[in-house]
């Protein structure tokens, strides 16, 4: 892959059928993974009803979500009144242990000041002193999804997070970024209890949005790392760093604890996984787990199965910049070409990309780079392009709404990589099994009427067992 | 400008919620003060887009940070008949230094890129809070751009924070009235020509519809919008009859084509038997009366004897299986009530609902239904709701999206009747679809399952 088209330049005024998401939306779900909480946006209510709907339906799961109900009039005079109502109100009707507040683009182009008003507020209400408030600056019109989440949990770390006099031995932080999803969550908790250490994760969607049966009725997020956990983070003997967009909320919480922090840049694949598996046993002073020995030789098995299937594939990949290098990543470390890695927004993790070309672009960008590809890989909004060009498409990412458990999805570690690789690698195999079945120019898209890579290609000498004879 | 347009809507005439009003509570405007800490519900732009946005063949562009389109396209249910441009989503997806220099000239360019690329019939522009808040001027572009390249191009002024989903609506409703209506003549027009204003073929509902109008004799010259074209929109002035669907959203279109056009309107439903029937009946008086042939009066009555008798008939094996069930509707619409009825037909008892968007008219009328002790809740938190499932005071609630969860964690059945459902509801057959799902959900296998104790709470 000796030239890399990087950063094509875009001339586009419209953005046609968008990849990318708001960062209050990303700050929300930061915020949903801490136990009793209620994320708020200081904006339009609209901002937020959209915001709700969104992830109810990739989570198919109540969402705590409140509004400062900014109007025309309120916009214009500032917005402190509605903050502090807002705040008041849910303080009293749902009683959170944290209120997540989120700016919008309405109160970011008057320019709200923030800080300033976390101060008055404080200044003026002692009574909820005891009230965990984070407010995070998230205008629409910077960056997207993944920098908001970054920036709640920045915010949790500084608002909450203590330095501590004394290390808990066994307890390790992670700070998990939004590219992990519940189920991913869920997968680190087993591998690092599995060494006998006690995690915390910031933020904990696994406890939180993972299909919870509630005893009761409540307003506020069920489940999550609780405000007490976060606050012993400062007695971890290290802090796990998942993902390039949590390098900020990584830095904060040393400069607060002097805790030492860990960076992994992916999870995703056999060396990712090793990688964290030997730090697991150095930290823990243990031997690595017989069942993750056992899944280590299974992935090892997946990838001498599987890659008949991935070699010289061409994937077009579009996500969230983080899960967008894992995954590039892992499908290159398979033997796929990766011809299109579209990004959302501009990260300095895109610099590190194999991919034939690099952009930031939406999902009709998609739609023109993947026209001879064998796969794309990206949200539920790239399906009715992936349609018009006959390619099929693998979910990943958020919103995935026209898939059942799409938070539960597991793609870290031995076992998740084994699985991502299986559920890709099946579906060119069934591509592959109904070509062989039904003659050349069958189990193909329409863009592959040329049938330039029919021939030769067959399912890798038998190895499925359909053209063994 | 704005200010004046939104005057002018919250003065409605036509709607009766606004007449029962003194001056000076007119003048508040229809929507509610919301409650920062306690609100739900959309904003003016995506009450807008509801509208709207079902015109199919039209390209739909909005101007703003990417919040107002990224967060919220491909999420409606609105189905087309041909062209699916209105599934593509638009937006010029603002950035900061947009907003520093103004999003006028990119708002320009992106208009024209849409056009030449995709070179649809019309573009809707639609504005948003932070273009609003910048002043760019989008009425200005759209006209600027409309002379340049040819085309329709129409501002659509409803930014979220002027107000709701249901102010929203009405700014939609106006858009159409400013710039649409009126401009495009149709080739023909017949005296049965009709135009249906608030039916936004959700699930396909029209389909369910259109077959008995076509039966009748009855011609669909426009819809507004659903399984909408621009240009049967633009010629909906030319109908001998206007039917608004959902009254209180979009009855300024209905009022003002009368005004303008002389043409009558008439709220309707094709929700639940009786309505639909009252609605037929209606739709071939009206005709008549401007006009049209008398046989269509027949031919209606025909067709509601056959499809009344078909339906009850239909119904009737749900009849046993549904005796006894309890139905907590929790959807303050009116579409909702409509449906009573026959549900009741069916056998269904509904026990109670939330009226927290009803008028004080659909308050009476419920209250005129189901007499004084049936339970009307103005303000029902969703904590009260989830203590009522959970108390077994109601076998299957039906509701909108947002609130599945309270039933669905109460482990009580749930039945979606807004817009993101995917059935079709409408007509005689849509009753009868109706109570098929209610039934295949009161009659799953896993409510019995979901409620056992975990063995080691046994």
């Amino acid at each position: 892959m000796g030239n890399i088209q990087r950063f094509p330049h875009s001339t586009k005024a419209a953005s046609t059928n968008p990849l990318k998401m708001s960062q209050p939306l990303g700050a929300a779900l930061a915020y949903l993974g801490v136990d009793r909480c209620m994320p708020l946006f200081h904006g339009s209510q609209g901002c937020t009803a959209f915001g709700l709907v969104l992830l109810v339906r990739h989570f198919r799961e109540a969402i705590p979500l409140q509004t400062t109900a900014m109007d025309q009039v309120s916009t214009i005079l500032g917005g402190y009144d509605n903050l502090e109502q807002a705040i008041r109100t849910i303080a009293e009707r749902n009683k959170p242990a944290l209120i997540g507040v989120a700016t919008t683009g309405v109160t970011e182009t008057k320019g709200e000041d923030m800080g300033g008003q976390y101060n008055s507020f404080r200044q003026r209400n002692p009574m909820l002193a005891d009230l965990k408030l984070v407010f995070a600056n998230t205008p629409d019109f910077i960056g997207g999804f993944e920098d908001g989440f970054a920036a709640a949990v920045t915010g949790i770390v500084e608002e909450v997070v203590e330095p501590a006099a004394a290390t808990v031995k066994g307890q390790v932080n992670v700070l998990a970024g939004c590219h992990l999803s519940p189920g991913d969550v869920e997968e680190l908790r087993d591998i690092i209890e599995g060494f006998g250490l006690t995690p915390i994760f910031l933020p904990d969607l696994s406890l939180s949005m993972s299909g919870r049966q509630p005893d009761d009725f409540t307003a506020t997020s069920l489940g999550g790392v609780t405000v007490e956990q976060i606050a012993a983070m400062g007695a971890s003997e290290a802090t796990l760093v998942v993902g390039e967009h949590m390098k900020v909320a990584a830095a904060a919480l040393e400069l607060k604890t002097d805790v030492r922090s860990i960076f992994f840049d992916r999870l995703t694949g056999l060396e990712a996984s090793d990688r964290l598996v030997k730090t697991l046993s150095e930290l823990s002073g243990r031997p690595v787990p017989a069942r993750l020995r056992r899944q280590r030789e299974a992935l090892v098995d997946a990838m001498l199965d599987g890659h008949f299937f991935f070699s010289r594939k061409r994937i077009a990949v579009a996500l969230e910049p983080d899960l967008l290098y894992a995954v590039t990543s892992f499908l290159a470390d398979l033997g796929a070409e990766v011809i299109a890695a579209v990004s959302p927004t501009q990260t300095a993790v895109l610099e590190k990309l194999r991919a034939a070309t690099v952009m930031v672009g939406d999902h009709s960008d998609v739609e023109t780079l993947a026209r001879e590809a064998d796969l794309i890989v990206s949200n539920s909004h790239g399906r009715m392009g992936a349609a018009r060009i006959g390619v099929p498409l693998h979910r990943m990412g958020l919103p995935m709404f026209d898939r059942l458990g799409a938070g539960l999805k597991v793609s870290v570690g031995y076992r998740g990589s084994r699985e991502l690789l299986c559920e890709i690698g099946n579906l060119f195999l069934s591509r592959e099994m109904d070509h062989d079945e039904h003659g050349p120019g069958h189990g193909r898209g329409a863009g592959h009427g040329s049938g330039q890579h029919d021939e030769g290609h067959h399912c890798g000498g038998g190895s499925c067992g359909c053209s063994a004879g | 400008m704005l200010q004046e347009k939104l005057q002018d809507v919250f003065n409605e005439p036509g709607c009766a919620t606004n007449q029962a009003k003194s001056d000076k509570e007119r003048k508040k405007g229809c929507s509610k003060a919301l409650k920062p800490g306690a609100a739900a519900g959309g904003c003016a732009y995506d009450g807008a887009m509801i509208v709207l946005q079902p015109i199919a063949d039209a390209a739909h562009l909005v101007h703003g940070p990417i919040a107002c389109l990224g967060n919220s396209w491909d999420n409606r249910g609105t189905k087309s008949s041909g062209p699916q441009l209105y599934r593509t989503g638009f937006t010029t997806d603002l950035s900061e230094l947009d907003i520093v220099h103004g999003g006028e000239k990119k708002l320009y360019r992106a208009i024209r890129e849409v056009v030449q690329q995709y070179d649809p019939p019309a573009v809707f522009v639609y504005q948003t809070c932070v273009p609003a808040m910048i002043g760019d001027d989008i009425e200005a572009v759209c006209k600027f751009a409309a002379k340049k390249l040819g085309k329709p191009v129409i501002p659509v002024m409803a930014p979220g924070f002027v107000g709701s989903k249901n102010l929203g609506n009405k700014m939609a409703g106006e858009a159409l009235l400013d710039h649409v209506i009126g401009t495009v003549e149709p080739e023909v027009t017949t005296p049965t020509d009709i135009c249906i204003v608030g039916e936004y073929n959700l699930a396909g509902e029209l389909w369910l519809v259109k077959p008995l109008l076509d039966e009748i004799g009855i011609r669909i010259l426009s819809c507004i919008s659903g399984d909408g074209r621009y240009n049967e929109v633009a010629q909906a002035h030319r109908a001998r009859l206007t039917m608004v669907v959902c009254s209180q959203a979009l009855v300024n279109i209905g009022r003002k084509m009368q005004e303008r056009w002389g043409i009558p309107y008439f709220e309707g439903s094709f929700y639940g038997v009786s309505d639909m029937s009252d609605t037929l009946r209606t739709m071939a008086r009206m005709l008549v009366e401007r006009g049209a042939d008398k046989a269509i009066i027949d031919r209606t009555e025909g067709v509601i004897a056959r499809e009344e008798s078909r339906v009850w008939r239909r119904l009737e094996p749900y009849k046993p299986r549904f005796d006894g069930k309890r139905v907590l509707l929790f959807t303050g619409g009116v579409k909702s009530w409509s449906m009573v009825s026959a549900l009741e037909g069916a056998g269904l008892t509904i026990v109670g609902t939330s009226t927290k968007k009803s008028t004080k008219e659909d308050k009476e009328r419920i209250k005129k239904m189901k007499g004084e002790e049936f339970h009307q809740w103005d303000d029902l938190k969703p904590r009260d709701i989830y203590k009522m499932l959970k108390d077994s005071e109601a076998d299957i609630m039906m509701s909108g999206g947002r609130s599945q969860f309270i039933a669905l964690k109460a482990k009580v059945p749930w039945l979606d009747l807004n817009q993101e459902r995917h059935h079709a509801y409408a007509g005689y057959d849509g009753i009868v679809n109706l109570c098929e799902e209610i039934d295949k959900t009161l009659s799953n296998p896993i409510w019995r399952q979901v409620r056992l104790a975990a063995p080691w709470e046994a």
